[in-house]
This record gives structure tokens, C-alpha cells and sequence, in this order.
């Protein structure tokens, strides 16, 4: 029996289809995938992601216990509601699972991470309490609605509690605010503004339903996922995992080299794959002949494969096919891609393919 | 509920059959499959003059979630595919029945129309589906 987060019945009400997805029944569109997409670029759109998990993380030995767990330094957070990207890596140095951490206050964090990995990253999280003076508070009581676009937060504003609401709309980009229920962070997952708000779970459908009546759009994880493409986001399990780390996934921005002292799982791993022959380059393509971008296709160049697609799809903003790949250092720009036995030319380009409404690379 | 006209003939993959009653028929995919697929982004038709077998991928439909190959319901030859589709795949969702169309066929045996399933047999297809 699949899991259910607190507003299901307000998606089968709004006749959403409903998909399994990381052992949760949630809504893959509500009729158009596209035009839900269009809203976030163009309006205001919102996703229930309750299904991702918060995790508090209290106590003395809180920022120690997560400069040794994440690729990326909690240091860095020295002002209260800032976030960080991070990866949480295995001592082999694949990505157990990638999160972003908020800092609430001195020995106070909350981490959110992947609906499918939740349980496994808790007891991995657990494993390296061990001995430290820390909580980990699995927080399954809080329901979670991002709602993005460019005219999310002012859509938001009006709904937001009265003592909430100037700190939360003061909030600059990667920052969060909160009262004693409600965490608002102008975070996101598709490239626009816009606020994750959690709430408590008996809270979750009133916000919905006054969201839906400020005219924010419900969109779902298929619009979420073409949505991250574009703005060039890696999804877990699909452009990394426990055997594919960040250096070839395009995330060696999120791992903190610096100071050279601190000691986090997978640093000796990482070290050792900078140089390794068998690293890859995690690139953008954009297809230029016909066709659509599928994982697991076949990059070709010079008449042989070098490498593959994680993700790929269509983009309803560009109106073409976008994927990212991992493929041999050296690939030349102009490649092809195997869509069923046939070589369809596509062309390397950096991501971000989209970001805040603007599309970002040449046509 | 989806539209199953009750002139059509069915196959069970989802294509939809009309006997255009000059020797050739014409096919599509149903309501029900392109509400299935989601949202249509490409569609690759059948080349003109193409010979093929029944029940043989000839054509491919992609939405934004996956791609999905069409099968001939009868064996003949490709007379003509839906140019329309190359630049509006979106016909497909918008009119599967008319603008939509994908390929048209001259069969080699126009009797074994008849084999196929008709509407009253393929919605229970669908019922039984869902």
C-alpha cells in the first residue's frame, strides 16, 4: 500500500493522475503537464512535495556531526535561516543522497531530503550519531507545498500569518523564515522564485485550497521534472546514486575543498576520482535533429558511444529536447544521440537551459 | 469517460481503424491512449510506399512522459502519414479522431477489417484496463 501525504484527496478532487513515485501515490499532472509548466514560468504554480522528508538536527555536537556527514560545509551557515545544497556521501564517494540543509539558530538544522531515500539516509544519520551529543528528529508530522513562479511570493504573501509574513517575504533567495508551526524557504526545484512552505500536516489542505483560490496552478511531478531540467537541477537516482558521485554529475560546485582539515565522508574517495581516467564530464545537450531525449540513451561521437543520458525529456520552453549526459572528457560539442537505432545530431551546451523565464543557451 | 465512436473498428494496442470505403483505411490512436500518454511532443510517421505487417511498429508517438510505438492493425502499404503532425503533434490529444490521424493504409485483405475489434469490444478493453 502505497503512502498518501495529507492533500491527496485534494488531488483526486482537482482529477489529478495519480503515479506511484518513492513509495507515495502522488499526482503526475492535472490534466496538461505542459501548461502546468508554462504557470510556473509565466505565473505562479504549486507541487505537493509532503512527501519529502524534514529532519531536524539538534544539539551541541549539531555543526561538527555535519561538517563529517555532507560534502558541502554547514560552516558556511552562519546566518540564521540561510541553506545549502549539499551531497551526503558514502566513504566510496557516491551520493547517499543529495539535500538542502537550513540553518534555524545555533545547534539547530533542518535537513530536507528524498521521499525514497528518507528512511536509509535517517539510519545512515544515525549510524554517525553515534556517540555524539545530537537529536535526529525524523519530522513525518509537517506537509510541504512549494509554490514557484514570478508571482509566487506576492500570491503567497496575502495567506502567510500575520507574524510571519515581513520575515518571510524579507527573506533573501536561499533563505527560510518560520514561526512556531510554519517554515516558509524561498527555495525551489524549477529555476523561478517562490517560498517551500511546510506546515503541519492538519494545516496542509486550507493552505492548498487557498492557493488554488489566489489562482496558484497545482502542478505535478511531471512539470516538476521538466521543470529542474531546465533549470539544469540533478535529480537523485537519476543523474546520480550510491556508485555515481558528484564529480561526475556535475556537482563539484556543492563540495567544499576548503578548509583542507575537515574530514567528510568521501573526501579520500573524491580526491582519488579528480584525476581518475574513468571520471566523466556531466554536460547539457540540446538536441538539434528530431526526436526526443530519453535516460539511457547512447552518446555517440566519431562513430562510437561515449556516453549516456541521465535525464532527458522535452522542454516546453524552448519547444525542443533537452537532457543532461555523462560522457568522455573530450566529447566534441557537435554529437549524436541513439534514439532507436539511429544517430540524431544534438549539440553539448552548459546548463542551466532556463532559468528565472529566460532561456539561457543559443538555439 | 473516453470517446469510443461507434463507426470505428479497435485493436487492443489502442489504434482506431476507418474504413475510408475506397480500399484504404485510415489510423489513429484512441482518446483513451492519448489521454493515457499525457501531453504529445513528437510524433514520428510511417514513410510513404512503407509495406507492413499487421500488428508491425510503424510509427511512434512520444509525450512528455515516454515514447510508444503504433502498430499497423492490418498488413498493406503506407499511402500517406499526417504531415500535419511533424510541426503539431499536439493534434493528437486536441482531435485523435480527425485532425490527429496518423497514417493511411491500403490493406492487402480490406476482409480482415472485419476481424478487428469493434467499439462495443474495445471499450470493454478500456473498462477492463482501468
Amino acid at each position: 500500500m502505497a503512502l498518501r501525504t495529507p492533500l491527496f484527496s485534494e488531488h483526486e478532487r482537482l482529477g489529478a493522475r495519480i503515479v506511484p513515485f518513492g513509495g507515495w501515490d502522488m499526482p503526475l499532472h492535472y490534466g496538461s503537464q505542459i501548461e502546468e509548466h508554462h504557470a510556473v514560468r509565466r505565473a505562479a504554480g504549486m507541487f505537493d512535495v509532503s512527501h519529502m522528508r524534514p529532519v531536524d538536527i539538534e544539539g551541541p555536537d549539531a555543526l561538527p556531526f555535519l561538517r563529517r556527514l555532507l560534502a558541502n560545509d554547514a560552516a558556511k551557515l552562519t546566518a540564521p535561516g540561510k541553506a545549502l545544497y549539499a551531497c551526503m556521501l558514502n566513504p566510496q564517494g557516491g551520493v547517499i543522497d543529495d539535500l538542502i540543509l537550513y540553518f534555524r539558530g545555533p545547534e539547530r538544522y533542518r535537513a530536507v531530503v528524498n521521499a525514497g531515500t528518507a528512511d536509509k539516509d535517517i539510519a545512515w544519520m544515525q549510524a554517525q550519531a553515534e556517540g555524539r551529543q545530537l537529536n535526529i528528529q525524523s519530522r513525518d508530522d509537517l506537509a510541504m507545498i512549494a509554490v514557484q513562479g514570478p508571482d509566487a511570493r506576492a500570491r503567497v504573501e496575502p495567506l502567510l500569518p500575520d507574524g510571519l509574513r515581513a520575515s518571510a517575504m524579507q527573506a533573501g533567495p536561499f533563505f527560510a523564515a518560520e514561526d512556531a508551526h510554519w517554515f516558509v524557504g524561498r527555495t525551489g526545484y524549477t529555476g523561478e522564485d517562490g517560498f517551500e512552505i511546510m506546515v503541519p500536516s492538519a494545516d496542509a489542505a486550507a493552505l492548498w485550497r487557498s492557493l488554488v483560490a489566489a489562482d496558484v496552478r497545482p502542478c505535478g511531478l511531471g512539470a516538476r521534472d521538466t521543470l529542474r531540467l531546465e533549470a539544469g537541477m540533478n535529480l537523485y537516482g537519476q543523474d546520480m546514486d550510491e556508485t555515481v558521485g558528484p564529480l561526475d554529475a556535475g556537482l563539484g560546485w556543492t563540495i567544499a575543498r576548503e578548509p583542507q582539515e575537515r574530514d567528510f565522508i568521501g573526501r579520500e574517495a573524491l580526491t582519488a576520482r579528480r584525476d581518475h581516467p574513468d571520471r566523466r564530464d556531466f554536460v547539457g545537450l540540446l538536441l538539434t535533429g528530431r526526436g526526443v531525449l530519453r535516460p539511457h540513451q547512447s552518446v555517440l561521437a566519431d562513430g562510437r558511444v561515449v556516453g549516456e543520458v541521465t535525464s532527458g525529456g522535452f522542454s516546453p520552453t524552448l519547444e525542443r529536447s533537452i537532457a543532461f549526459a555523462r560522457v568522455e572528457p573530450g566529447t566534441p560539442a557537435e554529437c549524436a544521440v541513439d534514439i532507436r537505432g539511429k544517430p540524431v545530431s544534438a549539440r553539448i551546451v552548459k546548463p542551466p537551459f532556463v532559468r528565472q523565464g529566460r532561456i539561457c543557451i543559443d538555439l | 469517460m473516453s470517446d469510443v465512436p461507434a463507426d470505428l473498428r479497435y485493436t487492443k494496442s489502442h489504434e482506431w481503424i476507418r474504413d475510408n470505403a475506397d480500399g484504404t483505411v485510415t489510423v489513429g490512436i484512441t482518446d483513451h491512449a492519448q489521454e493515457a500518454l499525457g501531453d504529445i511532443v513528437f510524433v514520428e510517421i510511417p514513410d510513404q510506399g512503407r509495406e507492413v505487417d499487421a500488428e508491425e511498429a510503424c510509427a511512434v508517438v512520444e509525450s512528455v512522459k515516454a515514447a510508444s510505438d503504433i502498430y499497423s492493425p492490418l498488413a498493406g502499404e503506407v499511402i500517406e502519414s499526417n504531415a500535419l503532425l511533424n510541426d503539431s503533434p499536439e493534434a493528437i490529444n486536441n482531435s485523435p479522431y480527425d485532425e490527429g490521424w496518423i497514417f493511411r493504409l491500403a490493406p492487402n485483405d480490406m476482409a480482415a477489417l472485419s476481424g478487428l475489434l469493434d467499439a462495443a469490444a474495445y471499450q470493454q478493453v478500456v473498462e477492463d484496463e482501468t
